[in-house]
């Protein structure tokens, strides 16, 4: 379409600057900030550009938060939540729609309304299933009797405990649920055709099979797309970590850690805010989750839309 | 709808499980265990728990910290997202012109989506800080007019701040997608008709995305009450005098340090009947808007 609007271009490029300008200039000032000393950091008015401690600062807060490993606790985490939602979500899907049984709408909503319930509303007693993750099954033996009835037969006393406070599990396994996932996958199941079923089954294949070499390549684009938004999600949790893990030494995330360089009373003792440490260690940690939505960013957009309507 | 499956196995239901039983350990316990505590006075892990109806709904309501938290979440949930919204929309509508350049603006709009909240407050808290931040030069001219630490009004604008701030990349996400969507047959119906650009976006790209602006809207809402979390706790810490302290951060405040568990169950169950209710209507609406595709 050819049309000239000369004035109109330039006030659109003019928004758009303006625009960008807004979005980015937050972040230049704390890039700023992670690239200058002590005193000036904290001397009005605000630095606008760049001094050259950036090195260094990003070193000190490194050493300060002990990233190193957080860095791969947060890896570790962040995989095995990819791997999770995307396999859980996969295997859900799959047995709603290949398999004609009663009670599938029942499942489905009952995966459905985990969206009304986020971690943040259930946060207290979330945290206190984590504590003993077997206790729903141990009060369900309790009040149906059958602890009593197998202690007074077996003389064995039915305690059921795990744990899962301070472990990678109890970082990952409450979060692997995926209410959205599974509805991706769904929708995306949907549009096989059911002669793709018909010739497997002529073929004499199985439903696992079917599955494997069937779908799962198909679904490639799908995996790619949850992935990159799922890795996101789990890099940047904060809430449930900060709980499940005391021992911030072997378990702790990155972005918990951002909690320890915040400039207050509690850390700082009254002294000089060390505001360029505290920058420095933003940037390392909001570093590998936009690297992962820049590159990845057509599956991203696909990933984020298709779940979320 | 599908004629071919497969014979119905274990198979079927081994593969259901994992999610199931994750749902129903992390999930619906978790749930019920809120109502029931909300209903009964708890001691921490142990102790008898003694049914006390609605004591606990009413103690929360008759708190005056209680209604001054949902009144700063709902101030931040309607200027977040009426902001973050605004400025989305507007920045969609110009890149979808597709001039020079548009891709780029699409990238540098998108990523600041991947931040941490903790990480957006962090920044925030250092840009608004009242000694060297951006507005440090207030206090040269008068000293103590900006400090977010200690006046509330100010507190509460930096977090409405840096949660709009962040809001923005999801919403302008969502709306390009949609004005992308619209044919280019229909503009270009428009062109010939002799619309001009400014005519053409108010009077048809603007009512094609009202769909998608409802629904950013109850997204955006529900987002901000349930999602604040991580900004609040390094922007403010729910300070200063409980200013900014949004219901999320009072349940854990009141849960994890007072160790109130009925009280923040009570307020769980209000948070939660909330968000079922944004929940049903954003289904609602889902499901309307089958019928004009």
């Amino acid at each position: 379409m050819i049309e000239r609007t000369p004035i109109l271009n330039i006030s659109t490029h003019v928004i758009l600057a303006v625009g960008l300008l807004l979005i980015l200039f937050p972040i230049w000032i704390a890039f700023v900030a992670a690239t200058h000393d002590l005193t000036a950091v904290n001397t009005a008015p605000v630095e606008l550009w760049p001094g050259d401690q950036l090195w260094a600062n990003l070193t000190a807060a490194w050493e300060l938060s002990d990233f190193g490993p957080k860095f791969i606790n947060t890896l570790i985490v962040a995989v095995g939540v990819v791997i999770g939602k995307v396999t859980l979500a996969c295997i859900t899907a799959f047995s709603l729609v290949f398999f004609n049984y009663r009670g599938r709408m029942l499942v489905f909503w009952i995966i459905f309304i985990t969206l009304m319930l986020p971690l943040e509303v259930r946060i207290v007693p979330t945290y206190a299933v984590a504590a003993n993750a077997l206790s729903p099954f141990q009060v369900i033996l309790d009040v149906t009797g059958i602890s009593w009835l197998v202690a007074t037969l077996s003389g064995i006393q039915i305690s059921l405990e795990w744990n899962l406070l301070n472990s990678y599990t109890g970082l990952i396994l409450p979060l692997v649920a995926t209410a959205t996932g599974t509805f991706l996958y769904r929708q995306f199941f949907l549009t096989i055709p059911d002669e793709l079923v018909e010739a497997a089954q002529m073929d004499g294949a199985g439903p696992l099979r079917f599955l494997w070499d069937t779908l799962i390549p198909l679904s490639k684009t799908n995996i790619a797309a949850l992935a990159t938004i799922m890795f996101v999600y789990a890099w940047n949790q904060y809430l449930w970590p900060l709980l499940v893990i005391t021992d911030r030494a072997n378990y702790g995330m990155v972005v918990v850690q951002l909690s320890d360089l915040v400039p207050d009373a509690l850390t700082t003792g009254g002294g000089t805010p060390t505001w360029h440490y505290a920058m420095a260690g933003t940037l390392a940690v909001m570093l590998p989750p936009i690297i992962i939505v820049i590159f990845m960013q057509r599956w991203f957009v696909r990933g984020l839309i298709n779940t979320d309507k | 709808m599908r004629r071919a499956y497969f014979k119905f196995s274990w198979v079927a239901a081994a593969l259901l499980a994992p999610q199931l039983l994750i749902i129903f350990v992390f999930f619906y316990w978790p749930s019920a265990q809120a109502l029931y505590w909300a209903f009964t006075l708890e001691q921490p892990w142990g102790g008898g728990n003694t049914w006390v109806g609605f004591d606990n709904f009413a103690k929360t309501l008759s708190d005056p910290y209680y209604w001054s938290s949902v009144q700063v979440s709902i101030v931040y949930a309607l200027a977040t997202t009426a902001l973050a919204m605004v400025m989305a929309m507007t920045l969609a509508v110009f890149v979808d012109r597709q001039l020079a350049g548009y891709k780029a603006y699409r990238v540098a709009l998108i990523w600041p989506y991947a931040i941490a909240a903790p990480a957006v407050g962090l920044a925030f808290r250092f840009v608004f800080n009242p000694n060297a931040g951006i507005l440090s030069y207030l206090n040269v001219v008068m000293p103590g007019l900006w400090d977010p630490t200690q006046i509330a009004w100010q507190s509460v604008f930096t977090i409405v701040i840096a949660g709009a701030w962040k809001h923005v990349a999801y919403s302008f996400i969502f709306f390009l997608a949609a004005l992308q969507s619209i044919p280019r047959s229909l503009i270009e119906a428009a062109a010939i008709d002799g619309a001009r650009p400014l005519r053409r976006m108010f009077d048809l790209q603007l009512p094609l995305l009202t769909p998608t602006i409802f629904f950013l809207l109850v997204i955006n809402i529900t987002d901000s009450f349930t999602d604040s979390f991580g900004i609040v706790d390094t922007l403010t810490g729910g300070g200063p005098f409980r200013a900014t302290d949004l219901m999320v951060y009072k349940i854990y405040s009141d849960g994890f340090r007072g160790f109130d568990y009925s009280g923040a169950a009570a307020q769980s169950i209000v948070l939660m009947l909330l968000v079922m209710a944004l929940t049903f209507v954003q289904f609602r609406y889902v499901e309307k808007r089958v019928h004009y595709t």
